[in-house]
């Protein structure tokens, strides 16, 4: 694969998650604000945390197993979507344990959502999520 | 300071952050480490291929030595530390939208408190 190693990594990586937003319907990517302003912490702090990597020699990525495209500080372009890949992998991740399981995440659970709802998702039917719900999600805050 | 100092600090960091900063405390949720043992494993996978296949090669003198499936065992802590900052914020998010649009408020003009 040469050039394209890194990048086919990361394209599996969004492939092997697509099944959870796309079937078991987790709605990750259909809350993309929230999505985006969780993810930017995590992106700045490992962003930063590379470029100092790359300047104090601690790691370097090969040019044959990459695009060879280098941005400002020497960083990889796939080094740089790799920090909003993985962490858009593990939000799916943590909501499709939450959606099958019910387990509490801390925050309430949006209408619709409860974990008994998983068959009945696609009736859609109007706005009865707000009784429901695991129980325990306004419990701790 | 070395890849195995920043790696321990991080883990620190995103630790004070989850249980103190956001107060979400993902780090004590059962739904956080089922999570966290999915996507570790493939974590292993995926470090396995970039470092097996040498995409990222480490300078021996900021590793420690040990390595698990051909990575530092330092990227296990860089990636917990990775994983959880970004399921703490997702959390912390999550949490404030959904209890004020629960309250009735609008979650977009709601003015953002920072704590």
């Amino acid at each position: 694969m040469g050039h394209l190693t890194y990048l086919a990594l990361l394209a599996g990586c969004l492939v092997a998650t697509a099944p959870l937003e796309l079937v078991l319907r987790v709605r990750v990517y259909a809350r993309w604000r929230r999505l985006l302003l969780a993810v930017l912490p995590e992106f700045v702090v490992f962003v930063v945390w590379v470029l100092y990597a790359i300047a104090q020699g601690h790691w370097d990525y090969s040019d044959e197993r990459t695009l060879g495209v280098r941005l400002p500080g020497g960083i990889p372009v796939e080094e740089v979507l790799f920090f909003l890949v993985v962490p858009v992998c593990a939000v799916l991740a943590l909501e499709a344990v939450r959606k099958v399981t019910g387990w509490d995440a801390g925050y309430p659970v949006p209408p619709g959502d409860s974990p008994g709802s998983i068959a009945a998702t696609d009736e859609r039917g109007a706005d009865r999520g707000a009784e429901s719900g695991p129980g325990t999600s306004e419990a701790d805050r | 300071m070395s890849y195995s100092v920043l790696a321990v600090l991080a883990v620190v960091g995103v630790l004070v952050v989850d249980l103190a900063v956001y107060r979400t405390r993902m780090v004590t949720r059962r739904v956080f480490w089922a999570a966290y043992a999915i996507v570790v494993v493939f974590q292993l996978l995926m470090n396995g291929v970039l470092t097996g296949l040498d995409v990222v090669t480490y300078d021996p003198d900021a590793i420690w030595g040990p390595r698990i499936a051909y990575a530092p065992v330092e990227d296990l802590l860089f990636g917990f530390a990775m994983v959880t900052l970004t399921l703490a914020s997702w959390a912390a998010v999550n949490r404030r939208a959904n209890t004020a649009r629960r309250r009735g408020f609008d979650t977009d003009t709601r003015p953002s408190r920072t704590r």
